[in-house]
């Protein structure tokens, strides 16, 4: 694998050590492998698994109780409804925000391209209280929705808002690298054939554009389903009604309730695993596709 | 082929053109409809942060900057970053490092539990330490025995920013070493360069724009670090608030144009952080 000089110039190191190097010659496999778990381990892993011990000190019933309550369910219903939602609006217009950026070009495009990522760089807190005051009843954009029977601050809506907020970039930003590798010669080819620019969008860029949007999607979703700083200012915070799941842990916490908390956080971070391993699978999918492709 | 296509864009342009773009109406109604969509999420929000703060006048947006509340508000979430931040600076090197330069089994495993942090709620992320070092939690008798604080105090929020913030240099660096791979790095060592030298020469300047996006945006997110946080703060005014605690409870309180004054030095962050991501990507295409 290596040039066989460098394999010349360790040749004094046994075979052996070699292989425990990572099979690699350069220095410092076990520091930086041991850092790495060291702090993993201490920082992530350790703190995480009190939610699965905390948890195993309850009864089964108890658990069953807290995880299966009406308030909780409505909050699961809730978290999981308005991620939908949100990640479903950030689907349709991520697309089109993409394509317009990456094919139109106006004044303005790059500044605008570059703020696509300020719900990353914003604090969750200041988006909460910004689009509370906004979409409230006399805000800039809340007052013009008003009069038309739309109420967004303080209801589920004010939810979705929110959520589309946080998950604004996703989409756009794994469609967008795809639009940019799509090769102009496939659309003139399908146009050479007869194909209407409406009929190449659907049939060729479209299903191109897919895999990447759906990852898109589900990136979306995941970050929303956790998210709690920008909902809390803009939901109302209604029992059964307005109450997202990360703030039903939050009040219970607040309750000292730690068992609860713990039982309803355990739910929840299971709920989030499984979208991981469907993002990773997603990501390696998409993967060996484009490997296969070059090849 | 390709040689072919600008000849007959040359013959043909205006059926050229309408083949391979849409009609001027449709291009107008996506471009109407995509900056209508950014200005109701992104730029109207964003804007009103700023005219909120300054909603008062300038002095009252000085005056509330300068209140001792804020700014040990501010002075907390400075040191928070300022741990925070170098810290999972060395975690991303180290991990970094060992992904992008070795071969192990498991490799898969380890760069998802990496970005494990990612997919869990912050109010988990803050509840975790809690369940730790609370005064009820699995560690709370021992701390309470040595008279230690964690939980409701400055090293709890370091903790928890921590925890929140630690994929965020690795998951910029690894992709980024992966790409580059070892060969220059190997070059360095067969001419006698030693390993730390290697690193400083050599790894380090081809890697130092990635690391300094990493660095940037770890610092933004451990600065607007809100759930986590507000889990182990106890909200003591003063003491233990951020900047972003500092500026919920001021909402509450519906001290509005404080709250968007103290708001707006965060969103300048954010548009500062940004402005160096534009930054970066601009020198990498050039």
């Amino acid at each position: 694998m290596w040039p066989p000089w460098t394999q010349r110039a360790h040749a004094g190191a046994p075979l052996r050590r070699k292989r425990l190097r990572g099979g690699s010659v350069l220095p410092g496999f076990g520091l930086s492998l041991g850092f790495t778990l060291l702090y993993l381990g201490l920082m992530i892993l350790i703190p995480l698994s009190t939610v699965f011990l905390k948890t195993a000190t309850m009864t089964w019933s108890a658990f069953w109780q807290t995880v299966s309550g009406p308030r909780a369910l409505a909050a699961y219903r809730l978290s999981l409804g308005a991620s939908c939602a949100a990640a479903a609006i950030n689907l349709v217009f991520g697309l089109l925000v993409a394509w317009v950026l990456e094919r139109y070009t106006f004044p303005g495009r790059r500044l605008i391209d570059a703020l696509v990522d300020l719900p990353f760089a914003l604090p969750t807190a200041v988006a909460g209280i910004s689009l509370a005051t906004l979409y409230a009843k006399n805000g800039w954009i809340g007052r013009w929705l008003d009069p038309l029977g739309i109420e967004v601050a303080y209801t589920r809506l004010g939810v979705v808002v929110a959520l589309t907020f946080i998950g604004l970039p996703f989409v756009v930003r794994t469609v967008q690298p795809v639009l940019a590798d799509l090769d102009p010669e496939v659309e003139e080819a399908a146009a050479s054939l007869g194909a209407g620019r409406w009929q190449t969008i659907r049939r060729v860029i479209f299903p191109e554009l897919l895999p990447a949007a759906l990852t898109g999607f589900v990136l979306a979703f995941a970050r929303a389903l956790g998210e709690y700083g920008s909902v809390i200012f803009i939901a109302g915070n209604m029992p059964m009604k307005s109450e997202i799941t990360p703030l039903l842990i939050m009040i219970k916490l607040e309750q000292y309730d730690y068992a609860g908390a713990t039982a309803i956080a355990l739910v929840f971070l299971v709920v989030s695993f499984c979208l991981l391993l469907l993002i990773n699978l997603l990501a390696w999918r998409r993967g060996r596709h484009l490997r296969e492709g070059a090849a | 082929m390709a040689g072919a296509v600008p000849a007959l864009a040359r013959e043909r342009p205006e059926a050229r053109r309408g083949a391979l773009t849409e009609p001027r109406w449709v291009r107008w109604l996506f471009l109407g409809a995509a900056l209508l969509f950014l200005g109701f999420f992104l730029f109207v929000p964003l804007a009103l942060v700023f005219a909120k703060a300054l909603a008062d006048g300038f002095r009252a947006y000085v005056a509330a900057v300068r209140e001792p509340v804020a700014l040990a508000a501010v002075r907390l979430t400075l040191i928070t970053a300022a741990i925070a931040v170098p810290v999972n600076l060395l975690f991303g090197l180290a991990a970094a490092w060992a992904i992008s330069k070795f071969h192990f089994p498991g490799k898969n495993v380890l760069i998802t539990l990496i970005d494990l942090p990612f997919s869990v709620s912050p109010v988990i992320s803050g509840m975790i330490f809690v369940l730790l070092f609370g005064a009820r939690g699995f560690l709370g008798p021992w701390l309470a025995a040595h008279d230690v604080k964690i939980i409701f105090a400055v090293p709890g929020i370091v903790l928890a920013t921590m925890f929140v913030t630690s994929p965020m240099v690795a998951r910029e660096l690894i992709p980024l070493m992966q790409s580059q791979g070892n060969d220059q790095e190997e070059a360095a060592l067969t001419l006698g360069a030693s390993g730390l030298q290697t690193f400083f020469r050599v790894s380090l300047p081809k890697i130092r724009w990635g690391l300094l996006y990493g660095v940037v945006l770890c610092n933004a997110r451990a600065m607007g670090e809100f759930g986590a946080v507000s889990v182990v703060s106890g909200h003591v005014r003063g003491l233990t608030n951020t900047m972003p605690l500092h500026i919920e409870i001021l909402y509450n309180e519906y001290q509005f144009s404080a709250a968007f004054a103290v708001a707006s030095l965060l969103a300048l962050l954010a548009l500062a952080t940004l402005a160096i991501k534009s930054l970066i990507e601009w020198r990498a295409r050039r």
